[in-house]
C-alpha cells in the first residue's frame, strides 16, 4: 500500500502558513482564517483517512502485527555513509494516532478562533503561526529519524514562543513566553547532548534502526559506564530531559502555568493538547530502548511522572484563575502518561504503554475541550478569576454541558472515556510498584475535587451581578466544543489495545473492577466534598484554608518554585557564574582584545611599510617567503 | 585524430570560437552596446552545452586530458564566469567604455580559456601555457580603465609580480624535469620522491601557485591590484582565477606530488595559518567594501587548504564545493556592491549605513552573500566551511581546524559589521532606491539562488562527491 499522499499532512499547513504568513498584508483577515482552517480540515481528513487505512486495511503483516512504514524519505544531509539526516514519513500506530490528535484538536481550534479571535489586531499572524505551530507539530510526530525530530522539536518551540508571546505589547505575555522559551531550551540542550552521544555510541539516527528489537544496535551504548549508569542510560536520561521540558515535569515545569497568557485557543491546541505531550510521545518514540535496554532510564521516567502528577494536583486545588488551574491539572495528567511510560514492560507485560498512547489521546481532547470551554466563559465574563463567577449555567447551557462532559472524563466516571484509559494506567501502576499506584490514586480524587470545585465555582455558587450579562457563543465556538464532546464520550469506547501497542501486536484487555470500583470511589468522594464545600455559595472553604494555613499559602504559591528558580538564576547563577564571566569578559576578553586591536592599529602601520606600493619590496618579501620555506621544509626537517 | 577526439576538448573550443566571434563582431556591428546581449547569449550557450554529458580521455600523446571532475571544475568556472560577464553589463555600456566593449568579454574568456587548459593539462607544459593565458590577460583586464592611474597601476603590478612568481614557479619545474627525466605528471609522480632537491623543486612550485591564489606571504600584490583594477575585475580574480588555481593545485598536489603528502601538509598547515591570521587582520580594518571582500578572500583562501589537506575524497570534494559556494557568495556580494559603486559612486561601508531602509532587496541579497562567507548556519557558506574542517579533521589536524574557527569567528566580527551597518545604524542620507538593470538582476539571481540551491539542496554535494578523487 502506498502511503506516500501522507506527506501532504504537514505540508498543507506550512503551505497555508507561508501564503498567510508572505501575503497576510494582502489577504483580507476573513481570507486568511478562512485559508489557515481550510488547510487543516484538509489535513483532518487526510490523517482519518490515513489511520483507516493503516489500522483497518494496510497496516498489519501476515502475523496481524502493526508494521513501521516509511511512507516519504529523502536524504537531506550525508555526513558519512551510515550517519545521514533524512527528512520523512513514518507510519506506527503511535504516530498515525498523534496524527489524528493533532489534527483534530488543532482543526477544532482553527475553527473556534475565526470566532475567539475575531476583530483581534493581528488575526492574519495568528493564523499564520497556528499553521506554522500544526505543520512543526505534524512534522515531529511523523519524524522518522531522531534528528529530524529534534529540528521539528525546535520549530514547535519557537511557534509556540511566537504564540504565547501573540499579545506583544502586553509585558506579561513577553515574559511568559521568554520563560517559556529559555526553560524549554534549557531541556533542549540536555536533548540534544543525548542524541549526539546516543548517535555517537551507533552511529545512526534512524528510529527504525534504533528501535529495532532484534538489532543490535539496541544493547549497543550499555557497556561503556560512566559514573555507574552505563553510556546508553546517560543519554537517554538526557533525552528524557529534553521531553521533560516540552512536558512541563517537574522541576522543568514552571513555564506551563505563565504560558496561560497566550490566547486561550492556543493553550488548547498546544499547552493541553499537541506540544506538551511531545515529552510523551518522543519516550513513546523511543520506548524499546527503554525498556529493554536501560530499565534504570525508565525508573526515572516513573518517578518523575508520578511525582510530577502528585505535585500539580495538589497545586490545582489551590489556584482561582481558570486557565492556571487547567494548566496544572494538564500537568498532572502528563504526569500520569509518563508514570504509565515508566512502569510499563515491552510486547506482552505493555499494558502501561497502551494506557499512555490511551490517556495521551483522550486526555487531548477532553483538555482541548476544557481550554475552549474555559475560553467561551472568559470570553463572556471577562475575567480568569473564579471569584468573579457563578451561577453561569442559567446563562451558557452549551458550554455549561460540554464542560460537565469533560469534568465527567478527566475526573474518570464511567462511561466517560478518562474512566478506560485511567483504569488501564492503575493497572498497569499497581502490577508494577505500588508507592506510584498510591500516589495515582490519590491523584485521582484530586483531580476529581479541583475539577469539580472548577466547575461548581463557574457555573453553581454564588449568583455573581455581572455588567453586561453573559450569553452563550457563537455557533462557530460552540460547534467544536460540541464536537470534543461526543469524542469524549465515545472514546473510551475504542479497543486501543488493539491497536496501540509497544510491539504492534494486539493486548486484549478488560476492566479490571478491583482497581476500577476504588478508583471511582475515590473520584466520587473527591466530587462530593467539592459539592459540599462550592455548589452552595458557603463559608466552609475559608474556614477549611484557615485551618491549614501557612500550607495552604505554600501551596497557592505553587511552592514557592518561582521563587526558587529566581532566588538561583539571580543570586546563584547571576553572582557566582555570571559577574565572574561578565568581569572575565569585560577586563580580560575585552583587554584581549583592546590589545588585539591595539596590536592590528600598531601593526597595520607596520604592514603599511610592506604595503608600500612599491614593486620591489614585494618581490623581497616574495623572495623571503620562498627561503623561508626552503629553510623550513628542505633543509631542516630532512636532518 | 578525428573529431570525435577534438570533442574533448569542447569546454576550451567554444570559448575560443566565442571569443573569436565577439572579436570579429566588434568590426561590423555599428551600437557596440549590441555585443552583450550577443557576449551573454553565446557564453549561455556555452554554459549550458558544458553541462551535456561528456566523454572523458586524453588528447596528444597525454598532454591534455579530462575527467569527470575536471569537467565538473570547468563548469563551476564558467558559471562563476557567467555571473561577472553578467554584473558588468551596466558598467560596460557606459559611453567611455563603448570602444573596448568586445575586448573586455573577449579577454575575460580568454583568460577562461587558459585555466581550462590549465585544469586539463596532463604535463608540466600545458599546465604552464595554460597558467600563463590566465594570467596575461588579467593583467590587460586590470588596466582596463588605463586613463585612471590607479587602474594601470594595477595592470602593470600584476605583470611584473606575475612574471616573478612565474620566473620562480618555472625554476621549480625545471628542476622537476631535472630530477625525474619528464614533464609528464603520470611519469613525474612515479619518479617523484621527495629527495632534497626535489623538496626544494616542489616548494618553488608551491611558491608560484601560492601567488595565484594569494596565500600569505605571497599575497601583497593582491591588495594593490584588487583595489586599482575596476570592480567586476577584482571580482573575477579574486573569485574565478583563485578558484582555478585552488582546483589545479588539488589537482596536482593530489597526483603528481602524493608521494611527498605528508611534506606538503606541513607547508600548506603553516601556508594556512598564515593566510587564515594575516588576511583576516587585514580585512579587520579595511573601510572600503572593494577592499574589505578583496582581504576577506584572502582570509577565504586560507580555509581552502584545510580541504587539501584532508588529502583523501572528501578533501578534494569539498574543495570543489566550498569553491562553488564562494563563488555564488562573494559574487553576490560583490555584485551589489557593483551595483552601488556604479549608481551613486559611493564604495565605503560607512556609506552603507541604512541601506536596508531604502533598498530591502538588495540589502538581504548582501545579508545572505555575507552570512554565507562568515558561515553562519543555515546559510550554504556554513556546509561549505563545515565540511572543509571535517577533511582537516579526519586527517588528524585539531589544532588547526581550532585555529580556524577562531579566524571564523574574527571574520564573523567584520562581515556583521556590514550587516549592521546596513540594516541597524541610522542614516539621514541613504543611498536613493537603485534602479537594476536587466542584466545585473539576472546575475544577482543566479547568484543568490545558487546560493540557497547548493546549501539546502544535498544532491549538489552528492554529485562532487561521486566525483572526487583522494591519494591512492
Amino acid at each position: 500500500m502506498d502511503f506516500s499522499y501522507s506527506v501532504l499532512i504537514p505540508l498543507i499547513p506550512l503551505f497555508a502558513f507561508l501564503i498567510i504568513g508572505l501575503g497576510g498584508n494582502k489577504l483580507k483577515a476573513l481570507a486568511s482564517g478562512l485559508l489557515g482552517t481550510t488547510g487543516l480540515g484538509v489535513s483532518f481528513i487526510l490523517s482519518l483517512y490515513t489511520a483507516y487505512q493503516y489500522f483497518f486495511v494496510f497496516g498489519k503483516s501476515a502475523e496481524g502485527v502493526y508494521q513501521k512504514i516509511v511512507a516519504f524519505d529523502m536524504v537531506w544531509l550525508r555526513f558519512t555513509e551510515t550517519l545521514h539526516i533524512n527528512m520523512g514519513v513514518l507510519l506506527d500506530p503511535i504516530s498515525v494516532m498523534m496524527l489524528v490528535v493533532v489534527t483534530t484538536v488543532s482543526f477544532m481550534v482553527h475553527i473556534y478562533s475565526m470566532g475567539y479571535m475575531k476583530g483581534e489586531v493581528g488575526f492574519e499572524r495568528f493564523f499564520a503561526f497556528l499553521s506554522l505551530f500544526s505543520f512543526s507539530m505534524l512534522g515531529l510526530v511523523l519524524a522518522t529519524n531522531i534528528f529530524q525530530m529534534y529540528m521539528f522539536w525546535e520549530l514547535v518551540g519557537v511557534s509556540s514562543f511566537l504564540l504565547i508571546g501573540f499579545y506583544y505589547q502586553k509585558p506579561s505575555a513577553v515574559a511568559a513566553s521568554k520563560k517559556a522559551f529559555i526553560v524549554t531550551r534549557f531541556a533542549d540542550l540536555g536533548f540534544l547532548i543525548g542524541i549526539l552521544l546516543y548517535s555517537y555510541s551507533t552511529g545512526t539516527f534512524d528510529f527504525g534502526l534504533l528501535t529495532n528489537v532484534d538489532g543490535e544496535l539496541i544493547r549497543k551504548g550499555t557497556e561503556a559506564g560512566f559514573l555507574g549508569l552505563s553510556m546508553l542510560t546517560w543519554s537517554l536520561i538526557l533525552v528524557f530531559m529534553g521531553g521533560a521540558g516540552k512536558s512541563a515535569m517537574f522541576p522543568l515545569h514552571i513555564w506551563l502555568p505563565d504560558a496561560m497568557e497566550g490566547p486561550t485557543p492556543v493553550s488548547a491546541l498546544i499547552h493541553a493538547a499537541t506540544m506538551v505531550v511531545a515529552g510523551v510521545y518522543l519516550v513513546a518514540r523511543l520506548f524499546p530502548v527503554y525498556a529493554l535496554s536501560s530499565p534504570d532510564a525508565l525508573e526515572v521516567v516513573a518517578y518523575i511522572g508520578a511525582f510530577s502528577s502528585l505535585f500539580a494536583a495538589i497545586i490545582a486545588c489551590t489556584q482561582f484563575d481558570i486557565k492556571r488551574v487547567l494548566a496544572f491539572s494538564t500537568m498532572s495528567q502528563i504526569g500520569y502518561m509518563m508514570l504509565a511510560l515508566g512502569v510499563s514492560g515491552y510486547g506482552e507485560h505493555g499494558i502501561g504503554y497502551m494506557a499512555s498512547m490511551f490517556h495521551l489521546f483522550t486526555h487531548a481532547m477532553f483538555k482541548a475541550l476544557l481550554f475552549l470551554a474555559a475560553g467561551a466563559i472568559i470570553h463572556a465574563v471577562h475575567t480568569n478569576d473564579l471569584r468573579e463567577m457563578g451561577g453561569l449555567r442559567k446563562y451558557m447551557p452549551i458550554t455549561h454541558i460540554t464542560f460537565f462532559v469533560a469534568l465527567m472524563a478527566i475526573a474518570g466516571i464511567p462511561p466517560f472515556s478518562g474512566f478506560f484509559s485511567k483504569d488501564e494506567i492503575l493497572v498497569a501502576a499497581f502490577e508494577h510498584n505500588k508507592i506510584i499506584f498510591f500516589s495515582s490514586m490519590l491523584v485521582a480524587g484530586l483531580t476529581a475535587f479541583y475539577m469539580s470545585r472548577l466547575y461548581f465555582s463557574i457555573f453553581w455558587g454564588k449568583n455573581t451581578h455581572y455588567h453586561h450579562t453573559p450569553h452563550e457563543t457563537s455557533p462557530v465556538m460552540y460547534i467544536p466544543l460540541i464536537f470534543l464532546a461526543l469524542v469524549t464520550v465515545f472514546a473510551g469506547f475504542i479497543p486501543f489495545g488493539e491497536l496501540v501497542t509497544s510491539d504492534g501486536k494486539a493486548l486484549h484487555l478488560h476492566i479490571h473492577w478491583n482497581i476500577a470500583i476504588p478508583a471511582v470511589l475515590v473520584a466520587l468522594t473527591g466530587i462530593g466534598v467539592a459539592t459540599a464545600l462550592y455548589m452552595k455559595e458557603s463559608k466552609t472553604p475559608d474556614k477549611v484554608v484557615a485551618s491549614l494555613g501557612g500550607v495552604y499559602k505554600t501551596i497557592l504559591n505553587k511552592f514557592y518554585f518561582d521563587e526558587i528558580y529566581m532566588f538561583v538564576t539571580k543570586k546563584i547563577i547571576f553572582n557566582l557564574i555570571s559577574k565572574p564571566i561578565a568581569w572575565f569578559d569585560r577586563h580580560i576578553v575585552d583587554g584581549t582584545m583592546d590589545g588585539i586591536g591595539w596590536v592590528t592599529t600598531t601593526s597595520s602601520e607596520k604592514m603599511k611599510n610592506f604595503q608600500s606600493g612599491q614593486l620591489q619590496q614585494y618581490a623581497i618579501v616574495f623572495i623571503s617567503g620562498v627561503i623561508a620555506l626552503v629553510l623550513i621544509f628542505s633543509y631542516f626537517s630532512t636532518n | 585524430m578525428n573529431i570525435e577526439q577534438f570533442l574533448l576538448m569542447r569546454h576550451e573550443l567554444l570559448l575560443v570560437i566565442t571569443a573569436l566571434i565577439l572579436i570579429v563582431a566588434e568590426i561590423f556591428v555599428a551600437d557596440k552596446t549590441k555585443i552583450i546581449p550577443l557576449g551573454v547569449g553565446l557564453f549561455f550557450v556555452n554554459l549550458v552545452i558544458g553541462f551535456l554529458p561528456a566523454q572523458t580521455g586524453t588528447l596528444f600523446g597525454g598532454m591534455f586530458h579530462n575527467t569527470d571532475m575536471t569537467i565538473m571544475m570547468k563548469n563551476v568556472l564558467n558559471i562563476g564566469t557567467f555571473i561577472v560577464i553578467l554584473q558588468s553589463a551596466a558598467w560596460l555600456k557606459k559611453p567611455e567604455n563603448h570602444d573596448k566593449l568586445a575586448e573586455f568579454i573577449a579577454l575575460l574568456i580568454s583568460t577562461l580559456v587558459g585555466m581550462q587548459f590549465m585544469i586539463s593539462s596532463g604535463d608540466f607544459l600545458m599546465f604552464y601555457i595554460g597558467l600563463e593565458t590566465a594570467t596575461i590577460p588579467v593583467a590587460a583586464l586590470a588596466a582596463f580603465e588605463r586613463i585612471r592611474n590607479r587602474s594601470a597601476e594595477a595592470g602593470v603590478k600584476l605583470i611584473l609580480s606575475s612574471a616573478l612568481s612565474s620566473g620562480v614557479l618555472l625554476y621549480g619545474l625545471s628542476m622537476i624535469y631535472g630530477t625525474t627525466g619528464s614533464i609528464y605528471f603520470d611519469a613525474v609522480a612515479l619518479a617523484f620522491t621527495g629527495t632534497q632537491l626535489q623538496t626544494l623543486a616542489f616548494i618553488y612550485f608551491l611558491a608560484g601557485m601560492a601567488f595565484k591564489i594569494s596565500l600569505v606571504p605571497f599575497h601583497l600584490w593582491a591588495a594593490d591590484v584588487y583595489e586599482g583594477a575596476p570592480i567586476n575585475v577584482t571580482s573575477y580574480l579574486s573569485v574565478v582565477s583563485k578558484g582555478a588555481a585552488v582546483f589545479i593545485l588539488t589537482i596536482l598536489l593530489f597526483t603528481v606530488f602524493s608521494k611527498i603528502v605528508a611534506m606538503w601538509q606541513n607547508v600548506l598547515y603553516t601556508l594556512a595559518v598564515l593566510t587564515m591570521t594575516v588576511g583576516n587582520l587585514f580585512a579587520l580594518r579595511q573601510k572600503n567594501i572593494k577592499r574589505f571582500l578583496a582581504f576577506s578572500s584572502i582570509a577565504q583562501a586560507g580555509f581552502i587548504l584545510l580541504g587539501m589537506m584532508g588529502a583523501n575524497e572528501l578533501g578534494s570534494a569539498t574543495v570543489v564545493y566550498f569553491v562553488l559556494i564562494y563563488i555564488f557568495s562573494n559574487l553576490s556580494a560583490f555584485g551589489v556592491a557593483t551595483l552601488i559603486s556604479n549608481n551613486s559612486g559611493k564604495e565605503n561601508i560607512d556609506e552603507y549605513n541604512g541601506f536596508y531602509s531604502t533598498n530591502p532587496g538588495l540589502s538581504l541579497i548582501m545579508l545572505l552573500a555575507l552570512f554565507s562567507l562568515a558561515g553562519i548556519p543555515p546559510v550554504a557558506g556554513f556546509f561549505a566551511k563545515f565540511f572543509l574542517f571535517t577533511a582537516a579533521a579526519s586527517a588528524g589536524y585539531y589544532w588547526l581546524v581550532f585555529i580556524a574557527v577562531i579566524n571564523a569567528t574574527i571574520s564573523l566580527f567584520y562581515y556583521l559589521l556590514v550587516v549592521k551597518a546596513m540594516f541597524i545604524n541610522k542614516n539621514d542620507n541613504p543611498i536613493a532606491p537603485i534602479t537594476i538593470d536587466i542584466y545585473s538582476k539576472v546575475g544577482l539571481i543566479l547568484a543568490a539562488v545558487g546560493l540557497v540551491v547548493t546549501g539546502l539542496w544535498s544532491d549538489v554535494f552528492e554529485v562532487i562527491r561521486g566525483l572526487s578523487f583522494g591519494i591512492n
